[in-house]
């Protein structure tokens, strides 16, 4: 059992920054994240942002290390939180090499900084090996998978696919076309906003410069990915504009519809989420005194936002008025809702699915046998939607979009963890895969 | 509005199997539901179609209700998931033995096949137990389901028979009308109360929540075979005051394994507790240590509708309400799925004024006259 005074989850760009604010203003932190290192998915191994040295994107990520480094805060990687109790306890599961470990973090305060996930929907052949999230392919590259001569199609929405295609570019593959299904006149006010913030605009080029062969499909989305000539792997995609409809061979699709926020954890604890995020005051605090939530979970407005939502959840834990910052937090709110309207789903898209696609892969249940069902607990409790290892994160998201029906409750473990994890209290408990588990006291 | 025959409220799997019996007689049948249909203790609940001899009254409404599970297994669509399991009672030690033996008289006598297993043959029957347990007693004919899809059955034969459903609360039900949160008046000659742990409309209904943890592994096909219930079940499970906890699992037909099992009682709050979580998860690796490896996905709490004797109340509300036109279908504690299907019979049986197959007067509601006071007071 560990206590600390202030923990945070997430070490991505808000929980550096709420941990570095916190830490620097007098406060023992504990900061966890699922990733052995500090830097989130956006700053996640070797990033874009890092080829040049003198980068923008680098120096901002070095710097905030540093910062967190000095800072005295303690960062704890490899822990994933399966469980929490907004009395002030949570469980993390790591893995070790002969096993798991499992671990209590007793706090006075808690700042969620859980960052994003991509959002699926599921059109056919989007099960076909070949076939990636976006992000989910952009995270593969840094681990070092091959994409090099590979020909690709970046399809979505969101600003993440033209960086992912960049990627996509440094690491040697030929990018045909990036298929962005909003319209141009839904993207205009949002481009256009885009000179109050120079920093992503200068970002902006930056990836496009390095896709000057690929096609970028504005108002276009993939209607279908077709298996190839073995008739198991992809071969080619169905993009359409609505109007026409062509077809373009390719041996990968990365394709990703924005990003959804990851509130499992607020939800668990019983935070309020008005809609899709966790509702926040002025200082981040959530509906519960002594949480408080930074970044994506609050509205997906990216980098800068997190991290200065992280800085004042931070300072508000330290008692610290974050008064000066709360007029740049307006203004990344602001950018936060144009991207929203600026990347909302057409409708078009709830009708690619056809009846044998599949919807919820854990299960493998089909969009067709979803139908006929009052909402998302009946459908679940009829045809098993959602109930599968990843809990709905997957389908939850697409279901709501496709259906309308809103997400039910979260429940622990947030995801799958040994049996024995649930066994011991206020102990620090070594499970070893093939022998009892090993007691020690923390 | 013409009226029905009979208006049922509540949806789960009892008033489920209650319109299917009322719809084959061709009655007008209307269903209410506030919530989801089978969403409460039908969708918290194991699945389990068990005899249990607790009492006689106990063994003889398992019995015939399993019966009847017997009987239609055949017919049940595959979503059912109706698999001839068959349960084992795992005995400790030499004392439960003695104990097995007893229950198999019992079993016997009232014509259940039971057999005996020695220490071996348990551990030939069920290799993941731990060793050094002293043997067991196989009942071959209970089986497992999965609830919500059996309700969902009941209510889906009710409707092509005719049956309507209005998905709305009903806010009250007395001298033959429900009214419902939508504005909407029903009207009809008997009202069945099939509400599970929900008391609103009948105040007087002598039901207690008892509060239930289950956990969801992955998929470990082949782990367990049988359902596997250690016997000190029966005495943890008969009581009626202290929080308890039982080694209970399940195998289910995705591989899955259904691990429970406790009891709460006076504890109204759905959140699953690490305490009597841990203490769960510890009485089930006893028996099994193998359990501890496995990967779990969800936990989740459900209450049972628990009266005084442990007996359903089934028939007429006389004695609980002067009003002649409620009828009662609650109170089935952790019996509910097993007991469903004959609970429907016996109740047109006493509807139409026909022999039932067994007594049905240890379930008449009218016994509990006297509102239970809580048990831990």
């Amino acid at each position: 059992m560990t206590r600390t005074e202030v923990l945070v989850i997430g070490a991505g760009p808000a929980g550096i920054a709420a941990a570095t604010a916190a830490a620097e203003n007098g406060c023992a932190v504990i900061v966890l994240d699922d990733n052995l290192s500090a830097g989130g998915q956006i700053w996640r191994g070797a990033t874009v942002q890092e080829t040049g040295s003198s980068s923008r994107g680098n120096t901002t990520k070095r710097r905030a290390l540093e910062r967190l480094r000095r800072s005295g805060a303690q960062v704890l990687g490899g822990r994933c939180v399966f469980s929490a109790e907004a009395s002030g306890m949570l469980q993390t599961l790591q893995e070790t090499g002969s096993g798991s470990l499992v671990e209590q973090f007793h706090f006075e305060k808690l700042i969620l900084a859980t960052g994003a996930r991509e959002r699926f929907l599921p059109f056919p052949g989007w099960t076909l090996p070949g076939v990636f999230g976006a992000g989910g392919l952009q995270s593969l590259m840094k681990g070092g998978y091959r994409v090099a001569g590979k020909r690709v199609v970046v399809a979505g929405t969101g600003p993440l696919l033209i960086a992912v295609a960049t990627h996509l570019a440094q690491e040697g593959a030929v990018v045909s076309s990036v298929v962005e299904q909003a319209a141009l006149a839904q993207l205009a006010p949002f481009a256009a906003s885009l000179w109050a913030h120079p920093a992503k605009l200068v970002q902006g080029a930056r990836y496009r410069a390095k896709l000057w062969k690929t096609s970028y499909r504005i108002g276009c989305w993939v209607l279908e990915a077709i298996a190839g000539s073995d008739g198991q792997r992809l071969g080619a995609v169905r993009v359409t504009d609505g109007t026409r409809t062509w077809t373009e061979p390719c041996d990968l699709l990365a394709c990703g519809y924005h990003l959804v926020p990851n509130t499992e954890i607020a939800q668990l604890l019983g935070c309020e989420l008005p809609g899709d995020f966790v509702q926040v005051d002025k200082t981040q605090r959530t509906s519960l005194p002594n949480v408080f939530c930074a970044g994506e979970p609050t509205g997906i407005a990216g980098l800068e936002a997190a991290m200065v939502q992280g800085e004042i959840a931070g300072l508000a834990c330290a008692g610290v008025s974050s008064a000066p910052l709360q007029k740049r937090a307006a203004a990344e709110r602001a950018f936060c809702d144009g991207m929203e309207k600026a990347f909302a789903l057409r409708r078009e898209l709830r009708s690619l699915p056809r009846p044998d696609t599949i919807v919820c892969r854990c299960e493998d249940v089909t969009f067709g046998s979803l139908h006929g069902y009052t909402g998302w607990t009946d459908a679940k409790l009829q045809t098993r939607c959602g109930m599968g290892p990843c809990q709905g994160r997957v389908c939850g998201p697409a279901v709501e979009f496709l259906l309308g029906w809103r997400p039910v409750s979260v429940r622990q473990p947030l995801f799958p963890v040994p049996l024995q994890a649930f066994c011991f209290q206020d102990e620090r408990v070594e499970i070893n895969k093939m022998n009892e588990p090993i007691k020690e006291k923390a | 509005m013409k009226p029905y025959d009979i208006l049922i409220v509540g949806a789960g799997i009892v008033g489920s199997a209650v319109a299917r019996e009322c719809a084959l007689l061709g009655w007008r049948v209307g269903v209410i539901e506030g919530g989801t249909p089978a969403g409460g203790a039908t969708a918290a609940g194991m699945g389990h179609v068990v005899v249990m001899d607790d009492s006689p009254a106990q063994l003889a409404l398992t019995a015939f209700s399993r019966s009847l599970w017997q009987q239609e297994s055949g017919k049940l669509p595959k979503s059912v998931e109706y698999e001839n399991r068959g349960t084992i009672w795992v005995a400790a030690d030499d004392e439960e033995m003695a104990e097995v033996h007893a229950r198999q008289r019992v079993y016997e006598e009232a014509g259940i096949e039971a057999r005996v297993l020695t220490a071996a043959g348990l551990a030939d029957k069920e290799p993941n137990l731990r060793r050094g347990l002293a043997g067991g007693l196989l009942v071959p004919g209970d089986s497992v389901v999965y609830p919500p899809a059996a309700a969902g059955f009941y209510l889906a034969e009710a409707r092509r028979l005719g049956a309507e459903v209005f998905l709305a609360r009903a806010m009250s039900a007395s001298q033959g009308q429900v009214l419902l949160s939508d504005g909407v008046s029903l009207v009809a000659e008997r009202i069945v109360l099939a509400v599970g742990t929900e008391c609103d409309l009948l105040p007087s209904l002598p039901i207690q929540k008892r509060k239930g943890h289950l956990v969801i592994t992955d998929r470990y096909p082949g782990f367990v075979h049988h359902q596997l219930v250690e016997l000190g079940y029966l005495k943890s499970a008969h009581k009626v005051t202290d929080d308890s906890v039982a080694f209970n699992v399940q195998p289910r037909q995705t591989g899955q394994l259904l691990l429970g099992s406790s009891r709460q009682y006076g504890n109204e709050e759905p959140q699953a507790e690490a305490e009597i979580l841990r203490r769960m998860i510890d009485r089930a690796t006893e028996y099994m240590p193998g359990l501890k490896e496995l990967s779990v996905l969800r936990v989740w709490t459900g209450f049972r509708a628990a009266t005084a004797d442990k007996l359903p109340l089934i028939g007429p509300a006389a004695g609980l309400s002067e009003d002649r036109s409620l009828w009662l279908a609650a109170g089935f504690e952790g019996l509910g799925i097993t007991n469903a299907p004959g609970a429907a019979r016996l109740l047109m049986d006493a509807m139409l004024g026909r022999k039932s197959a067994i007594d049905a007067v240890p379930y008449l509601p009218g016994r509990l006259m006297e509102p239970a006071r809580p048990a831990h007071a």
